[in-house]
């Protein structure tokens, strides 16, 4: 009841922060970081604090004047998802907080861990420290750790120009004028299509040019669950049809049918874009549809 | 070492929110409570546990003393701390020898401001406080530590709020029901309510308790022990300073019909039943422990006069009590009784 006047707002603050002498253990931790570095401090009996300690904690024993470098590098080995930030907290979208043995340490750094989910960490995930921009002797000069890298993106992008010539320009003036054009070998007896110049069994050159129907029957097909911009929908369905008369399949895309409904030996014909919207390119054929043919026994 | 006992013990009937009682008035029913069930009116010694903290006041401790009888002025202490930790400066004053009666309480309003920010208060001002790690936080990085069975933690919360239930002065909590993590692991219904509370206790030493109670509950044992205070440098999966605690206070040298653990998570109870080495045949947490109820600085003591009241209702002969402080129960005191 924010109206109530016996409700009152109390705020605990130390205005400018509270001011605490380091002594000389934790103060040479906080120096080193400043300059981006992490020590622990050696024990009598030869193990490493970190972060250090006046005294040994197992022995009470004070610690030696010796300061090792650790680290940067560290293992998780106990964290904690934290799905909803506090403003306290030092990262504000979710975060771990973990113990990280970092590398030539012997206890555990308790710090946050940067990471997409809560799957991305483990018991054993290397981890490496994130610097504050400008470190100034704090424990937040660590502003956090971040998974070990692993595996890097590279884009990749180059561009060409493509330009048909040969047969396969006589074949895209042929579809364009709605005609499917292929080429027998004399000496293997086999038709291929799309045209090509040269047999690819015997090496004979290929003088003769057959027009092919539009019609054929699916020898084998695929389904994609992957969008493509020249596909129906997803799933789509690509085809190997082997056109009538041809003796070498031809991929392409099927539709006008469920991709479940898509089987071997069914038979199609090509779906034509309308003659004012022809080009030389194989995108005068939108696909392959079924006819209703009964289906074909493939050899 | 002289024999002390717990004569009286009462607590508030624990709310979820601030019910606007200023410290003094949430403790005063209860020191009346015990001073009219030992007809004492005045102890030979008296300690507090409380932390100023969660009032946001320095010396709220002081102001608090106006529950009791302060004048003539007596013979006072207090402790940054549970209350448990009080009893157990009780205990050690009455070990002089000169004295046969003290007062403990232990009392704490955790519904005033953010509990998880005010215990990070506590951590150390050099590497911890300062990356604001809360309390959820570092009790769920114990929780992962442990890692204990879904079926298990849940089926402690299930017992505990349950029993706390049938407790007068707990609360009517859920069953867990709720898959929503606070910190992962940590489940929304792991975590203990926010209560506000206080407790007393008198102890008495020699003839005075039999005098004072049909069935005083004899402190047989009593011990603490501390860990390292940085999360780090200790085996969160386990307890050494619970377990060394529990063999000093002789847990171990007759049977445990009951024992009252502050555990205030889950996986804690599973760390001090392993640490303290408690079978099945011990009842834990019947009164439903910090799970049903958890009024800070007072729930480690509540446990000792749970412990306490089984005895001195006969049903029970010999009980242990466990009051934690600390981040991820770094210190632990065990008390043994017996009838
Ligand atoms: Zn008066």
């Amino acid at each position: 009841m924010p109206s109530d006047p016996l409700v009152a707002q109390h705020v605990l603050e130390f205005p400018g922060g509270y001011t605490r002498t380091t002594g000389p253990v934790i103060g040479r931790f906080l120096t080193e970081l400043r300059a981006r570095r992490i020590v622990g401090v050696r024990t009598v009996e030869g193990r490493v604090l970190v972060p250090p300690l006046e005294y040994d904690p197992a022995t009470g024993e004070p610690v030696t004047g010796e300061y090792v470098e650790v680290g940067p590098a560290g293992t998780i080995t106990t964290f904690a998802w934290v799905a909803e930030p506090l403003d306290a907290h030092p990262l504000d979208t979710p975060f771990a907080w973990a113990l990280i043995r970092l590398d030539g340490a012997d206890t555990d750094l308790l710090h946050a861990v940067a990471a997409d989910n809560p799957k991305a960490l483990a018991a054993g995930t290397r981890v490496w420290p994130v610097w504050r921009d400008r470190p100034t002797g704090h424990i937040t000069d660590l502003s956090h750790f971040a998974p070990e890298v692993t595996k890097i993106v590279s884009s990749v992008r180059a561009e060409y120009r493509l330009q048909a010539g040969g047969a396969l320009r006589v074949f895209l003036e042929g579809v364009e004028r709605g005609v499917l054009l292929g080429s027998r070998c004399e000496q293997c007896e086999k038709v291929y299509v799309p045209l090509r110049l040269a047999c690819p069994e015997c090496g004979n050159t290929l003088p003769d040019t057959l027009e092919l129907p539009d019609t054929g029957t699916i020898t084998t097909f695929a389904i994609n669950n992957l969008p493509d911009p020249r596909a129906p929908q997803v799933p789509f369905v690509s085809a190997y049809i082997l056109l009538d008369g041809a003796d070498i399949p031809m991929i392409a895309l099927i539709g006008d049918v469920p991709a479940h409904e898509v089987r071997q030996g069914m038979r199609v014909k090509a779906v034509w874009v309308p003659e004012s919207e022809r080009t030389a390119s194989m995108a005068n054929i939108r696909w392959f549809a079924p006819t209703g043919e009964p289906d074909v026994e493939l050899a | 070492m002289r024999d002390v006992a717990i004569v009286a013990f009462a607590q508030t009937r624990h709310t979820g929110t601030d019910t606007g009682l200023s410290e003094h008035e949430l403790i005063h029913p209860v020191i009346s409570e015990v001073k009219e069930r030992t007809g004492l009116r005045r102890f030979g010694f008296t300690c507090s546990g409380s932390c100023d903290y969660l009032a946001g006041a320095p010396f709220s401790f002081v102001s608090a003393l106006d529950a009791l009888a302060a004048w003539p002025p007596i013979s006072e202490s207090h402790v940054e701390m549970d209350g448990a930790w009080a009893l157990y400066e009780a205990w050690v004053r009455l070990q002089h020898g000169d004295l046969d009666s003290a007062l403990v309480y232990g009392f704490g309003k955790s519904s005033l401001g953010d509990l998880r920010t005010i215990m990070t208060l506590q951590l150390d001002p050099y590497y911890l406080a300062p990356l604001g790690l809360d309390q959820l936080s570092y009790a769920a990085l114990q929780a992962a530590a442990v890692g204990a069975e879904r079926q298990e933690l849940d089926e402690i919360v299930r017992r505990s709020r349950a029993d706390g239930r049938g407790n007068p002065y707990a609360f009517d909590l859920p069953d867990p029901s709720d898959e929503e993590f606070a910190v992962q692991p940590l489940r929304r219904t792991d975590v203990p309510p926010i209560t506000d509370g206080a407790a007393a206790i008198v102890l008495a030493a020699g003839d005075l308790a039999g005098r004072l109670h049909a069935n005083p509950a004899w402190i047989r044992g009593i011990a603490h022990r501390t860990e390292p205070h940085y999360l780090g440098m200790r085996d969160l999966a386990r307890s050494a300073s619970a377990a060394d605690a529990g063999r000093a206070a002789g847990v171990g040298k007759g049977p445990v019909e009951v024992a009252e653990l502050h555990a205030q998570f889950p996986h804690e109870e599973i760390i001090l039943r392993q640490a303290l080495d408690l079978g099945g045949e011990t009842v834990i947490n019947p009164s439903g422990g910090p799970l049903a109820a958890n009024p800070v600085m007072a729930a480690g003591l509540i446990r000792i006069g749970e412990a306490a009241r089984r005895i001195h209702d006969g049903t029970a002969g010999r009980t242990v009590a466990h009051a934690a402080s600390g981040p991820c129960l770094q210190q632990n005191l065990v008390t043994v009784l017996e009838a």
